[in-house]
């Protein structure tokens, strides 16, 4: 609707000002940068807070103890991300684990029995798990783009398909990882390297590879373009389907690496392994400021968003202002006040 | 019955941009006024405040001699100052009665009374001619049959003054006639219309009386029989047309760039042939529906292809999807901006990249050869901008428009087809744009024109393929181009 004067066209070029100080990124807003902080300082405000209450939540083993807790949900949350700023969403993530974790426990068992060498079982296993959860990624991303199915409902329908199969084979009760290769395996999770444990460096590690991706590839800039507009990518010679089906694949391996590492915890896995895990790592994207709706998201925000909700619940076993049976509504309080705080961007 | 309009010094902001200067002119009842101008002179945002669905910075509304300040498009309606949309407002899930009674749905006691509902709006459809049964959902009409519901909801409100947005934009030319004759009737039962339109043809074919304006002011007013379409076309550009277009000078003989034989769209475009040549600007003439956007789509692998064959360069190729032909050398810039053309939500940067980041890719994206790129793109196309970091939904229509097309050019393609390049845009950029086509021409590149203004095709290719129902109708040599012409062969009246 801006009039603009008529001018001699192309052969003198309107002054603009953006064409000044070429190849200097500008820093983007004061707003911006607010809200890209909003997580970060609810986290920080939170740990001042539990600093306050208990001399306890300061400390080394309690942070580590936190961020181990994380490191599931976390890595998790990290491949969510993709799928989210894509436009889908995947609420089977936690059944995928269940199911991953007991075909995996059978797997080494049964690989143990056939090579007598539990190191040999766990590596093969390991693959599997890799396999298996880049598998059910596939298959839901096959579903939503060549089917053509809402993501809503392929994965509400694997949601059912895959904890169902868990409990089919382990007939209702519990698989165990056998005892020698339980003693390989449990390092993985119960062991640490300079002091850290293992689960935080794998978590670590998988977030920096997703900001890598998500900020700096071609793959990550086509993930934001579909998600703020599949018909623009589309009509931009992006390769839509094809990048949507990776972010589904994305998802299962981090859910793949994300059971690996709880396996050793247990040892075992039951009709309610990672029970509502979907719910809590699409609360750590959302927490993160990434928009429910796509286009555009932050893997920083997303790990500081998990990190927030296992604080949360931290806090809350280590005091006892709020019960710790109210761990959820607490989170769910922090969700929405969030998207409260959100909703002004949109 | 009828009511009279004027408007007084209506002057309209939005924020810091004003969009209407002081606009003042009467409208008399039972007339049909022709409301012209370029895309952004002000017609749609002058009648929405008519209608209620703005307000205006300054100035007065009188209606019959009374100041008016509707509140909401309801407000104007109880006045009888209806406007229909260029994109209907109908709820689809809802039937034709439900439609037309929505928001003031007759009742009987605590019920809804859809008896007493389907009878009425059996009474009003009679009265457009539309022979459908009430109880139909909307989603189940056609496109014509819709808009004569909008027009059928607005009579049942006692509509007193209708305006009427690009009627005929989707309407097929037996369609737009049935829509004639329910114009004059309805303006010889007193009912004032507004007619927008960018189809001259039309506007002198329905009116009395045409109203021009022009970058936001209100320029003139004549009858209707008074001034020819070329007339009306210059007192709408406000500068002689041989002034909006660079000269043309014909492209250099050379084989065809892109050679398209007997490509078939199913349902869109059947057994369509054409070539391009280097530094040639081929244009696409056609009615809405006349399968061009659709043939393009096709050809770029967006719709299913049953025939046809393609050479690129005299050597044979077939594009799967956009992707596989950007990077064969074709890319094509599509005619819904908003929609398909541009990420409104994405930066000026990232939208500008996007066809083109492998460019930018080593491995990692650089950001600062990114930002070089949009910079030059910003001085070579001319895109006005105080801050190169906004969004691109913050750029004006004609901005936008620059930088899409800039964006289509990252690739280097060697044939760029830019489907209605200066649609919602106004003079000044519009012209930009001309030019910037002609020079894409001059560097050797194959360029197509889809559009739908005819002065456009006319002032700009060296020929122009006509297209009706799917089919070539004709191929026009620069010669041969008048706007008689390209109606005749579009229309099929030829």
């Amino acid at each position: 609707m801006q009039p603009e004067r008529i001018e001699p066209a192309l052969a003198v070029p309107a002054v603009a000002l953006g064409a000044k100080g070429a190849g200097a990124p500008r820093a983007p807003g004061w707003k911006q940068r607010l809200h890209s902080l909003g997580p970060v300082l609810g986290l920080v405000l939170l740990c001042l807070a539990g600093m306050a209450l208990n001399p306890g939540f300061a400390t080394w083993d309690n942070a580590m103890n936190v961020l181990t807790r994380t490191a599931f949900i976390g890595i998790i949350s990290v491949g969510m991300c993709f799928v989210i700023i894509g436009g889908g969403i995947d609420l089977s993530v936690g059944s995928m684990a269940a199911l991953i974790a007991g075909s995996v426990i059978l797997a080494m068992n049964a690989l143990h029995a056939q090579f007598a060498s539990p190191l040999l079982a766990v590596l093969l296993g390991a693959l599997f798990a890799l396999a298996l959860g880049a598998l059910f990624g596939l298959a839901h991303g096959l579903l939503i783009t060549k089917g053509r199915i809402e993501p809503f409902i392929v994965t509400l329908g694997t949601l059912g398909i895959f904890r169902a199969y868990l409990t089919y084979l382990s007939n209702g009760g519990a698989i165990t990882l056998g005892d020698e290769v339980s003693a390989v395996y449990s390092p993985v999770y119960y062991g640490a390297l300079l002091g850290v444990p293992i689960p935080i460096w794998v978590f670590a590690g998988v977030a920096v590879a997703g900001a890598l991706l998500l900020n700096r590839t071609r793959y990550g800039r086509y993930v934001r373009a579909i998600g703020s507009n599949e018909q623009v990518a589309r009509f931009a010679a992006v390769a839509v389907d094809r990048v949507k089906i990776l972010s589904y694949v994305l998802l299962g391996v981090c859910v793949g690496v994300a059971t690996l590492l709880y396996i050793p915890r247990l040892g075992s896995a039951s009709p309610s392994t990672g029970l509502l895990w979907e719910l809590e790592a699409i609360a750590a994207v959302i927490v993160g400021g990434t928009a429910l709706k796509g286009g555009d998201g932050r893997i920083v925000g997303t790990v500081v968003g998990a990190i927030l909700l296992s604080v949360i619940s931290n806090i809350l076993n280590l005091t006892s202002i709020i019960s710790v049976y109210l761990n959820a509504a607490v989170q769910g309080v922090v969700i929405i006040i969030v998207a409260f705080l959100q909703r002004s961007r949109r | 019955m009828s009511l009279r309009v004027r408007f007084d010094d209506i002057s309209k902001d939005f924020g810091s941009v004003r969009v209407l200067h002081g606009v003042c002119f009467d409208l008399e009842p039972g007339r049909v006024y022709g409301l012209i101008g370029e895309n952004g002179a002000g017609k749609s945002t002058l009648m929405k405040i008519l209608a209620g669905f703005e307000t205006a910075s300054e100035g007065a509304l009188l209606i019959d001699g009374k100041a008016e300040h509707f509140a909401d498009s309801r407000a104007a309606e109880a006045a009888g100052i209806v406007l229909i949309h260029q994109e209907f407002n109908l709820a689809e899930d809802l039937t034709v009665a439900e439609n037309i009674f929505l928001g003031r749905e007759l009742r009987r006691g605590l019920f809804l009374d859809d008896a007493a509902m389907n009878a009425a709006a059996r009474g009003v459809l009679d009265e457009v001619g539309l022979k459908v049964d009430p109880a139909t959902k909307a989603r189940d009409l056609i496109v014509a049959e819709k808009q004569m519901v909008e027009i059928a909801k607005a009579l049942s409100r006692h509509a007193r003054l209708l305006i009427m947005d690009e009627p005929t934009a989707t309407l097929t030319p037996t369609e737009a006639h049935r829509l004639f004759a329910l114009i004059e009737q309805l303006r010889e039962g007193g009912v004032t219309i507004v007619y927008i339109s960018h189809k001259l043809d039309e506007v002198k074919r329905v009116t009395s009386e045409i109203i021009v304006m022009r970058d936001g002011h209100f320029t003139t007013r004549a009858p209707t029989d008074s001034v020819t379409r070329q007339q009306m076309a210059t007192l709408m550009v406000g500068r002689e047309l041989s002034d909006m277009f660079p000269p043309k000078h014909p492209p250099p003989e050379a084989p065809p760039l892109l050679q398209v034989q007997n490509l078939t769209v199913p349902g869109w475009a059947r057994d369509v042939s054409f070539e391009v040549h280097p530094g040639e600007i081929l244009g696409f003439a056609g009615l809405v529906g006349a399968g061009r956007t659709e043939l393009f789509e096709g050809l770029l692998g967006l719709r299913k292809r049953s025939a046809g064959t393609v050479e690129l360069g005299g050597r044979k190729v077939e594009f799967r999807n956009p992707r596989d032909a950007a990077r064969q050398g074709v890319t094509y810039l599509s005619e819904d901006r908003k929609g398909k053309g541009l990420h409104l939500t994405l930066s000026l940067q990232e939208n500008l990249t996007l066809m083109d980041l492998d460019r930018h890719a080593r491995p990692w994206l650089d950001h600062s050869s990114e930002r070089a790129a949009l910079d030059q793109a910003i001085a070579e196309f001319g895109i006005r901008t105080g801050d190169a970091t906004v969004n691109a939904a913050q750029l004006s229509g004609g901005n936008q428009q620059k930088l899409a097309i800039a964006k289509v050019l990252q690739p280097q393609p060697r044939v760029v087809v830019l489907d209605e390049p200066t649609r919602g845009v106004d003079v000044g950029a519009k012209r930009d744009i001309y030019f910037l086509i002609h020079k894409l021409a001059a560097q050797g590149r194959g360029v197509v024109v889809v559009s739908s203004e005819l002065i456009e095709l006319i002032g700009l290719c060296h020929r122009v393929v006509v297209m009706r129902g799917g089919s070539v109708m004709a191929v026009l040599g620069t010669e041969q181009l008048s706007e008689e012409t390209l109606i005749a062969y579009a229309t099929g009246t030829h």
